[in-house]
């Protein structure tokens, strides 16, 4: 095996110890049930942290993902309670306005040479600023096609459901793997976050690729946060606060190099149903408090931050054995 | 030669840095179907000039034409357009992609918008093995030595070459098979039509090569030759604004082999790199060369010397006293010095100036709670600068705006400042130009005769034989061979490495 597997290779481990683990404590717990829970549960976080993906992948962050989603769903609420749209109509309008908020980032970052954690920082207080100004309160959706959506799904064995929300995520995934691994720009993404300067000699085209990344981040983000509308039946502008940094641990529990240049679609998805099986977990066990989840998600960064650097190290020295 | 067609005209182009002149004036012409040198000291103007050209920088003011049209080249993509492609002088590749995606990057072979990656190994496994390189193309580039790193850049450059290629020194981490075999290449893409821009500071190569030659002096041109007209002391006349003094291959007194003298003592020296069972001794005053194909163990040894590498077997011994160095700090402390072979990477400390760049590693000697007093830092900064020609306006200049060259120098002072009981040296001239490379001889014999122990690997046999009265022949990370005192010369040197014993 490739030694740059190592990272998703031990985060797929971890997922299976776990459920393992889980299984032999817990009846019912090893059931097609809880597995697909996992991904209806977690696919607006598993969608923001695939864009996440890229976005550390170039060797850049972004803060305003959490607030994206935020507004994207009060922006869904509104249109669709206030307003009285159609939710088809209003979906392509937050999806285009979430590519427009990720677009502006882009071009600032890449024009001014700004740093993209102060940018998305900015945009993370603008967008939760424009959620909380279309509306402080939380706004209850009701509308037949939200109904038709949350129900649609196929029953798989086990009692499992699989929903709308896993299919949307089912479908994000395999564009967020063609895309990294299969396209130009998934290439070019690699290059600058493994080396910028050496990107712009060898002609990555740096204005392009930068500005495709935040709009994708910010993209995927608003698209969460319709997928979060339906998950709630609600939209409200205090929502996802904190969901940017759920979102930058799955990536790097998913094996993805903070720093840029490594890692792998695949990991992130292995990271966010790591976390969320963490909280199964936690939640099966009835006695532990649910913050729990987060001491072991913290814990697990940690190692994997650790782990990583030890890999690094190892590779060097082996390497030049050879 | 007129006769040919003009593929890349240069007319009045120039390029300052905080009102400086890098490039003055400067016109060039590279005809289809010529390999054309472009020489100069450090600091000349060579690289800003290609990065000029190809859209790196914006000239000031000028002309470039390509093909009789008016460009301005405004990224380096966009001179890829145009047709020109370029090796820059730093290595100038991914690590973590692996060589083949290196190569094709920007050009993978796509169907149905997904990249044809098994396509794309093969095709790279084909372009490499031009070059004579059968390696694992699915692997990080990081996994490979910085000459195959090189040979990659060149491979993709020349792969990517429409109309014109450009190499700012690919030569200079390459060992003499590799340069051979990238010579067959440029000739046949000359035989082709392209035109060839070429920078070295080995001048036998610019002989062997090219057709014509353009000097740059001081960021000014001084002028345009046909290679087979210009005897070469004139060519160093012109790049110098003086004549080199010549320097006489004076052997060094052989002296009695006096072990209570030894300085350092290498015993069945193996280590996690792949060493194995090296033994040599080095007394006060010997230059003790370090000779071998590419990934001979070279380098190997200057890193177990210093520390980088853990010994898995045998004993080093320094003045007598055990020495096992568990890091460079500890070697240091012992009075050892290394001058890395990769100065881009492991030597240079980027926002730093050149002062503190200097004085880094005699500041460490000292102890960071006794800062050397900043007077005598400068005069340092500037003996220095002075003694090995730095060509540096102002010490306190970030060391990223000096020349590729005068970085090198820069590191090697900091080393030097250090008065260390032994110097190991890897590759002390590489990219240095050839006024420079006499000084450094030079001062290797100087510094031998102070009573330092110098330990210097080299590609360049030549200079090697020059100081050296121990000469260490390696071949496959093992000692072959080691040559001494009145035996060492060149073919002695070169039929230990070919392998007749
Ligand atoms: N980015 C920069 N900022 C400021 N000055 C620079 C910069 N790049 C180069 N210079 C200066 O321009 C001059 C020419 O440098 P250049 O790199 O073109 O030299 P060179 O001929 O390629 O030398 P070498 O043989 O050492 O590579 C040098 O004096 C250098 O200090
Ligand atoms: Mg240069």
């Amino acid at each position: 095996m490739n030694r740059r597997y190592l990272p998703v290779a031990v985060t797929a481990v971890l997922f299976v110890a776990l459920f393992i683990a889980g299984s032999l404590q817990f009846s019912g717990f090893a059931s097609a049930r809880v597995i697909l829970n996992l991904f209806t549960d977690n696919a607006f976080l598993a969608i923001t942290a695939l864009g996440m993906t890229f976005v550390i992948l170039s060797g850049g962050i972004d803060l305003s993902v959490g607030a994206v989603l935020a507004f994207s769903s009060v922006l869904c609420a509104t249109l669709v309670e206030n307003y009285g749209w159609h939710p088809l109509q209003a979906f392509p309008v937050v999806l285009l306005l979430g590519a427009v908020f990720g677009t502006t980032m882009g071009v600032l970052i890449h024009t001014y040479k700004l740093q993209p954690f102060i940018v998305t920082l900015a945009g993370m207080f603008f967008a939760r600023g424009l959620a909380t100004v279309l509306s402080e309160q939380s706004i209850a959706i009701e509308h037949p096609f939200f109904d038709a959506i949350n129900n649609f799904g196929f029953s798989l064995p086990g009692r499992g459901w699989l929903s709308s929300a896993t299919l949307v995520l089912i479908a994000v995934f395999a564009f967020g793997t063609w895309l990294a691994h299969f396209t130009r720009l998934g290439g070019y993404i690699y290059a600058i976050g493994g080396n910028s300067q050496s990107a712009v000699l060898l002609g990555v085209p740096m204005g392009m690729t930068t500005i495709a990344i935040y709009t994708l981040s910010s993209t995927l983000a608003a698209l969460a946060g319709i997928v979060y509308s339906f998950y709630t039946a609600s939209g409200y502008a205090l929502t996802g606060i904190g969901l940017e940094l759920d979102a930058i641990a799955a990536v790097v529990i998913g094996g993805t190099l903070i720093s840029g240049g490594y890692g792998y679609v695949l990991g992130t998805l292995l990271g966010v149903m790591t976390m969320g099986l963490i909280q199964t977990w936690i939640s099966f066990h009835g006695g532990l408090s649910s913050w729990w989840t987060k001491i072991f998600i913290g814990g697990l960064v940690l190692s994997f931050m650790i782990f990583q650097r030890w890999i690094a190290v190892g590779l060097h020295t082996r390497l030049q054995q050879k | 030669m007129s006769e040919r067609k003009t593929v890349l005209q240069l007319t009045g182009v120039c390029k300052r840095f905080k009102g400086v002149f890098a490039v003055n004036h400067v016109d060039l012409n590279v005809q289809e179907g010529e390999i054309h040198a472009l020489l100069g000291e450090n600091g000349a103007g060579k690289s800003t000039l290609i990065k000029v050209m190809t859209g790196v920088y914006s000239a000031d003011s000028g002309r470039i034409e390509l093909c009789g049209t008016a460009v301005s080249p405004q990224s380096p993509l966009d001179a890829q357009r145009h047709g020109i492609s370029t090796v820059y002088q730093e290595v100038n590749l991914l690590p973590n992609l692996s060589v083949a995606h290196n190569l094709y990057l920007g050009r993978e072979p796509r169907r149905f918008g997904c990249i044809q990656w098994r396509r794309l190994q093969k095709d790279a496994q084909a372009l490499l093995r031009q070059f004579d390189l059968n390696i694992d193309v699915s692997e990080s580039l990081s996994s490979y030595s910085i000459a195959i790193q090189q040979l990659v850049a060149i491979a993709r450059a020349v792969d990517c070459s429409a109309k014109v290629l450009i190499l700012d020194e690919p030569t200079a981490s390459l060992d003499a098979k590799e340069v051979v075999v990238l010579f067959r290449i440029l000739r046949s893409l000359r035989d082709k039509g392209v035109a060839i821009l070429f920078v070295t500071h080995f001048l036998d190569q610019v002989y062997d090569l090219t057709d014509r030659i353009t000097v740059l002096r001081n960021g000014e041109k001084v002028g345009t030759f046909n290679t087979a007209e210009l005897p070469r002391p004139q060519l160093v006349a012109h790049m110098l604004g003086k004549e080199l003094q010549s320097i006489e291959a004076e052997k060094t007194a052989s002296r009695s082999d006096d072990t209570a003298n030894t300085t350092l003592q290498v015993e069945r020296l193996s280590t996690s790199q792949g060493l194995r069972d090296i033994n040599f001794r080095a007394q006060a005053g010997d230059a003790v060369g370090l000779a071998g194909l590419l990934g001979s163990g070279r380098s190997e040894v200057c890193a177990a010397l210093f520390g980088l590498a853990p010994l898995t077997e045998g004993q080093l011994s320094l003045r007598g006293n055990h020495y096992r160095p568990k890091s460079p700090a500890d070697a240091i402390a012992c009075g050892i010095a290394l001058c890395p072979e990769d100065r881009k990477i492991e030597g240079i400390v980027h926002p730093l100036s050149v002062r503190e760049n200097m004085i880094l590693a005699l500041q460490a000697k000292r102890g960071w709670w006794r800062p050397l007093p900043r007077h005598e830092q400068n005069q340092l900064a500037a003996d220095a600068t002075a003694r090995l020609r730095i060509v540096c306006s102002d010490p306190e200049k970030p060391i990223g705006e000096l020349s590729g060259g005068n970085q090198q120098k820069v590191i090697l002072a900091r080393w030097l400042m250090t008065h260390p009981n032994v110097l190991v040296l890897d590759e002390p001239t590489r990219g240095i130009d050839i006024g420079a490379h006499a000084e450094i001889l030079q001062l290797i014999r100087q510094l031998c005769a102070e009573g330092m122990t110098l330990i210097v690997a080299s590609s360049e046999i030549e200079e090697l034989v020059a100081f050296s009265n121990k000469i260490l022949v390696l071949r496959d990370k093992q000692l072959h061979t080691v040559i001494e005192a009145d035996a060492i010369s060149e073919n002695a040197v070169l039929a230990a490495i070919a392998g007749s014993n």
